[in-house]
């Protein structure tokens, strides 16, 4: 699938997309898979509640399932307007 | 309704004009039209350069076509009209505009204010200030997402 990163979690992690093939059930596991390969992943990563996701252009929950999913996006919380 | 995302600048006035001159033709029911406009606010003492916006494309068209669907739902509007920019922008600079209408001034004022809540907290849109000396992550605020309470 497609992971992309926005904002300051593009700049931690050094990429705005990238192709990752994964088995993982939900969004938390694809997180837990990407922490443990580098540290720019875990400092990305490092406080959830500092982020949000979205499955296929969706918001969703950490626990959110990836079943079919073709696109996941990181990125904090929103400040438009 | 009409969703715009775009880097170049849009004429407020004109946008306005547009959309209370279709909103009128298409319903002689019209009452009332409100409009916002959002400008690039230099909250750092003068030392912002440039406000740098990022989204996210496909996400940020259906996101604000959503909220707008839900407003049309909520209240009994004419038309909706949304415009926000990315890009480089300079203070001063008009970032983003909504405007509704309806028959009833209360309709148009809460559907604009219902618009520019969720559009600040739940549109993929970032804001990183380029400053004289240095450059930051615009934070999301608690107000801005307790905001959204009041319309549950």
């Amino acid at each position: 699938m497609d992971v992309l990163y926005f904002a300051w979690v593009r700049e931690r992690i050094g990429l705005p997309k990238e192709r990752v093939e994964t088995s993982a059930a939900t969004v938390i596991a694809l997180v837990e898979e990407l922490r443990a390969r580098e540290d720019r992943y875990g400092a990305a990563f490092a406080d959830l509640s500092a982020l949000r996701v979205a499955v296929d252009q969706e918001l969703v929950d950490f626990d959110a399932p990836l079943a079919g999913a073709r696109e996941v996006a990181f990125f904090p919380p929103m400040t438009g307007g | 309704m009409r969703i715009v995302v775009q880097e170049a600048g849009f004429d407020a006035g004109r946008e306005l004009t547009r959309f209370s001159a279709r909103s009128g033709a298409g319903d002689p029911g019209i009452g009332a039209i409100v409009s916002f406009t959002g400008v690039v606010r230099d909250t750092a003492k003068g030392t912002l350069e440039v406000m740098q916006i990022e989204h996210y494309p496909g996400m940020t068209e259906a996101a604000l076509t959503k909220i707008a669907q839900e407003a049309m739902t909520r209240w009994v509007l004419g038309d909706v009209l949304v415009i926000h920019r990315f890009g480089q922008l300079a203070p001063g600079d008009q970032i983003m505009m909504v405007a509704t209408s309806s028959a009833h001034r209360k309709d148009a004022f809460e559907a604009a204010e219902y618009l520019m809540d969720y559009l600040k907290s739940r549109a993929p849109f970032w804001k990183k200030e380029i400053l004289r000396d240095g450059a930051q992550w615009v934070g999301a605020r608690d107000e801005d997402e307790d905001a959204l309470g009041r319309w549950d």
